[in-house]
């Protein structure tokens, strides 16, 4: 839920989103759900001459099962609430 | 040491590295050495100032006689969050 959180924070942002097929795909975060589906907006394939057939695709949607990973802006990420957020949500999760 | 007895389950190891380095071993020969900010129970980690390391075997073509050759290709990101079905293992800094 945490995490879900911040990438809500993060939406109109633009980030990176590495796949696990080593697709790396820059876009506006539009939206996010609970199991971290990620819509993009106006996106961009890094290294687009190895994958052309992504050069028509101006917006998508990645399930998030095969994100490996998200390159954030470190501008929008308070990384002294995270932690805060973070030991919150263990110390609730510890006392179920 | 106050610290181990802090730790009661397997995720205070991880809880006290909050804010410090850590390394994380992750699938397909990657590993990173970054700040931890956040993680949950699915082990989704953010990491900030993060250095990947990616290990490339090269099998020589002549299979089975002399050693491969390994590659190491490096790169570094400011802010990210790692997806936590790839992570093998989150090691607290070596003190």
């Amino acid at each position: 839920m945490l995490i879900f959180s911040v990438f809500k924070t993060l939406t109109d942002q633009q980030v990176t989103v590495e796949l696990k097929n080593d697709l790396s795909i820059t876009g506006v975060l539009k939206s996010v759900d609970q199991f971290l589906n990620i819509r993009l907006d106006n996106i961009k394939v890094l290294d687009e001459a190895r994958h052309p057939h992504m050069m028509a695709v101006k917006n998508c949607f990645i399930r998030g099962s095969v994100v490996r990973y998200v390159q954030l802006p470190p501008e929008s990420v308070d990384t002294q609430l995270l932690e805060d957020a973070t030991r919150r949500e263990s110390a609730a999760q510890t006392k179920r | 040491m106050d610290t181990s007895s802090a730790i009661q389950e397997p995720f205070d190891l991880i809880r006290l590295s909050l804010s410090e380095r850590v390394f994380v071993k992750l699938r397909g020969d990657r590993e990173l050495s970054g700040i931890l900010h956040a993680y949950d129970g699915h082990m989704n980690l953010i990491l900030s100032d993060v250095e990947e390391t990616i290990l490339i075997v090269d099998q020589a073509d002549g299979a089975g006689e002399g050693q491969p050759t390994v590659n190491m290709a490096k790169r570094k990101m400011d802010m990210l969050f790692v997806r936590g079905d790839g992570v093998i293992l989150v090691s607290p800094p070596s003190r």
